[in-house]
């Protein structure tokens, strides 16, 4: 399995005798969102967190993970273009709104260009006028939105979802649900969802429950 | 880069110790090519132990320390079984939290001001109770058993030791642990001894390693509160090393090491004790006794630890009232007569040696900081890893005794001709700086929520950019506080400017300790203020710098 969008390939998790995931195999064509479900402690975190390339030195880790037949594994984080989404938003409470925003794009825009991606992202999540804000101040929806374009400004190539629903109540958890899934399908992103809540997953996308630590396997292109 | 400072610090704090080491041990065997030493001898070892009273001065080092440890850990266990979590408990901790960046050396001259002939204590009780007219002829504070220094060193230890329990205590399974003990009907003081006391040793046993080590080997508030006739140990080697007859050198450097391995045995001895207890406790724990009362040991640790702060408070009233007195009768409770004209003086006397802290200080501490940033970030990176290599760089430069090596640099320096020089200075305050600027440091490192870097790295900002720009900023404040505690380290160091700085650079605590033992009360009084207000100038600076660059970012202001 290569080609367009998120491949795992043959991924082995394991910390100390614990074997998290054996073999596991994954492949999510750009614009498809796969949910990933299972129980807290199964080891969710951790696989994003070895996609990420932050894991800790505690873990056992092999296999392959490529993004548009690009091998990522062997690079360090910041070079990987994956996108990860918390349960908490995690904006930088020292950076203004708008500072949080430009932290992400990238240097190689300048300038007026980089003014105009942050208003043009603040319009987008309706939150226009915003950017000399405190995140401190902002609601948490608002917050979480921000969250999420400050990510995609990021231009990501993948990106991850952990559990980044489970603290907003009912009614902006749809909001924000739809509002995630519809900016990640526009801009063709390959994502991953990690949850414990089957609520959380996007109409008509495969789910997967975490698998036995034995082989498995899935394809959805 | 960031792998080299664990080396890099490691070569900066064993170097000096392990040299320092060596350099006093070739003496103590009688070789020392630069005053005559060229042959290993025993000499220095007769000469030592033919010196009369020797064996009570190390008996009083023994005592000292031994008294010190015990007396501060029991007044803290007892504090913290009794009150914490309580608005009593709360109230007393952010009095005393302040003591701890207080310079020992000021700490002890005002609590000789206060248990002084003429100090406020007895003016407060003559003549009406004591009768005296006259400052009586007493030892105090000086006294034979060495109480008052033995206070003095527990008003300056009790906050320290206290803090460390206070950040051990701080972790949920612990909390959790304690109410299920009172929910198992366990009384207050019983369940913290019995459930969170086993639990959090480990972590303050190397405090109290340093504990022992420091109050069983000081040598300024020894010269200031401690006996004199003998003084302990370490204020004797002191005494034999800046004499002028240069054959003391040898028997000097063999009592230094004889200090050493006293302080050892300490530890060993303490060690073993840990061990005893462990032995019996566990039936102790399995009877299940829930304990009577505890009424009257909570009473009096709360009394200990108001005694505590009412003594560092009167005693900096005593400084400043004297700092700006002409004449003070006995038995008046005031000066008589108000000036500033002492401070004049003191500014002309001290100024010199006020820019030399503040420069010393800025320096050490600036270089301990950028050394503590390397470690925790090298730590964090390799996933908390190396806890145990920061555990070395925090507690090998305070279990060493001061005295047991920095006279083998003070020879070393002055072999290379570089005693005396501003970079033999701030290495050696940077050993004693660096310690507790790491241990400020690391628990609000620990603590930050690593997803933040993560999601800076996965935004495409570098390991250095995510360090810079998201990590430091957010952690400005304890990063200024460990400034601020790193710089009031190296403002009370005493031994190892005396020693480095070879009587060419002076600074407030060598000025000080000059002035507390010629008896100039006046001028004392200035320098002991100033000495008390360069770390309460640090410290406002590193709340105020947050306040101002923070004041529209709620999260990160003070609550």
């Amino acid at each position: 399995m290569s080609g367009p969008g998120l491949v795992l390939r043959k991924l082995t998790l394991a910390i100390d005798d614990h074997v998290l995931l054996r073999n596991f195999e994954l492949a999510i064509a750009p614009g498809r969102i796969v949910t990933v479900m299972g129980p807290s402690g199964c080891g969710k975190s951790s696989l994003l967190a070895a996609i990420t390339g932050v894991l800790e030195p505690a873990f056992r880790f092999s296999g392959d993970i490529l993004i548009n037949g690009r091998t990522i594994s062997q690079l360090p984080p910041e070079r990987r273009r994956v996108g990860i989404l918390f349960q908490d938003d995690l904006l930088f409470p020292h950076l203004s709104v708008g500072d949080n925003l430009a932290f992400a794009i990238p240097p190689d825009r300048r300038g007026v260009v980089r003014r105009t991606l942050v208003q043009d992202a603040l319009a987008d999540a309706q939150l226009g006028g915003l950017a000399d804000r405190d995140p401190a101040s902002l609601s948490g929806g608002q917050r979480a939105r921000i969250s999420l374009m400050r990510t995609l400004l990021s231009q990501p190539e993948a990106l991850l979802l952990d559990e980044p629903f489970n603290k907003l109540d009912a009614v902006l958890r749809q909001q924000f649900r739809s509002f995630v899934f519809e900016r990640a399908g526009r801009l063709g992103i390959p994502t991953l969802l990690v949850t414990h809540d089957r609520e959380d997953a996007p109409a008509g996308e495969p789910i997967l429950v975490w698998p036995d630590p034995g082989p498995g396997q899935i394809d959805v292109r | 880069m960031i792998c080299w400072f664990p080396r890099l610090t490691a070569f900066l704090i064993v170097a000096p110790i392990l040299m320092g080491f060596v350099g006093t041990l070739l003496p103590a065997f009688g070789y020392l090519p630069a005053i005559g030493g060229t042959t290993l001898t025993l000499a220095p070892w007769g000469a030592l132990f033919a010196t009369p009273g020797l064996d009570a001065a190390m008996f009083l080092s023994l005592w000292i320390g031994t008294a010190t440890t015990l007396f501060t850990f029991t007044l803290v266990i007892f504090f913290s079984a009794s009150w914490s979590g309580t608005r009593l408990g709360g109230a007393i901790t952010r009095f005393l939290s302040p003591l701890v960046s207080v310079p020992p050396v000021a700490m002890a001259a005002g609590i000789a001001f206060l248990l002084g002939p003429s100090g406020w204590i007895f003016r407060a009780l003559s003549p009406w109770a004591t009768g005296f007219t006259a400052p009586p002829d007493f030892l105090l504070p000086q006294d034979r058993w060495g109480f008052s220094m033995i206070g003095g060193l527990m008003v300056k230890e009790v906050p320290f030791l206290f803090l460390m329990t206070l950040a051990a205590v701080g972790q949920e399974e612990t909390k959790r642990a304690f109410q299920v003990g009172r929910s198992l009907g366990y009384g207050r003081m019983i369940a913290w001894i019995k459930i969170v006391l086993p639990a959090i040793y480990p972590q303050i046993r190397w405090p109290l390693y340093a504990l022992l080590a420091y109050s069983a080997s000081v040598v300024d508030v020894a010269m200031i509160l401690g006996p004199t006739t003998p003084p302990p140990l370490s204020a004797l080697v002191t005494r034999w090393f800046f004499d002028p007859d240069l054959s003391l050198r040898f028997v000097a450097a063999a009592a230094a090491l004889l200090q050493s391995i006293l302080v050892l045995s300490l530890i060993l001895v303490w060690y073993a004790g840990e061990r005893m207890v462990a032995l019996f406790a566990g039936a102790w724990l399995r009877r299940g006794g829930r304990g009577a009362g505890g009424a009257i040991a909570a009473a009096l640790a709360a009394g200990g630890m108001m005694a505590a702060i009412a003594v560092a408070v009167f005693g900096a009233g005593a400084m400043i009232l004297w700092s700006v007195s002409t004449t003070w009768r006995f038995p008046n409770l005031t000066p008589t007569k108000l000036t500033l004209g002492n401070w004049a003086a003191g500014g002309a006397m001290l100024g010199n040696a006020i820019a030399n802290t503040v420069l010393v200080a800025g320096a050490s501490t600036s270089i301990a900081l950028l050394l503590a940033i390397g470690l925790l970030e090298h730590a964090a990176r390799r996933g908390g890893a190396s806890s145990r290599g920061l555990a070395f760089f925090i507690y090998l430069p305070l279990l060493v005794p001061q005295i047991g090596f920095l006279f083998g640099i003070q020879m070393l320096l002055i072999r290379l001709g570089f005693d005396g020089t501003w970079v033999a200075l701030l290495w050696t305050h940077l050993l004693y700086v660096l310690p507790y600027v790491i241990l400020a440091l690391a628990g609000p490192y620990r603590r930050l929520d690593p997803r933040y870097a993560q999601i800076a790295l996965s935004l495409g900002a570098s390991q250095a950019r995510a360090l810079w720009r998201i990590k430091l900023p957010i952690l400005l404040r304890p990063v200024l506080v460990a400034a601020a505690l790193g710089f009031s380290v190296s403002a009370g160091q005493y031994l190892p400017t005396l020693f480095a700085g070879a009587g060419r650079i002076s600074t407030l605590i060598t000025e000080s300790v000059g002035l507390a033992t010629s008896g100039d009360r006046r001028l004392l009084g200035v320098a002991t203020v100033w000495q008390l207000v360069l770390p309460l100038l640090a410290f406002t600076i590193a709340a105020f710098i947050p306040a101002i660059v923070f004041r529209h970012r709620r999260a990160l202001r003070p609550l």
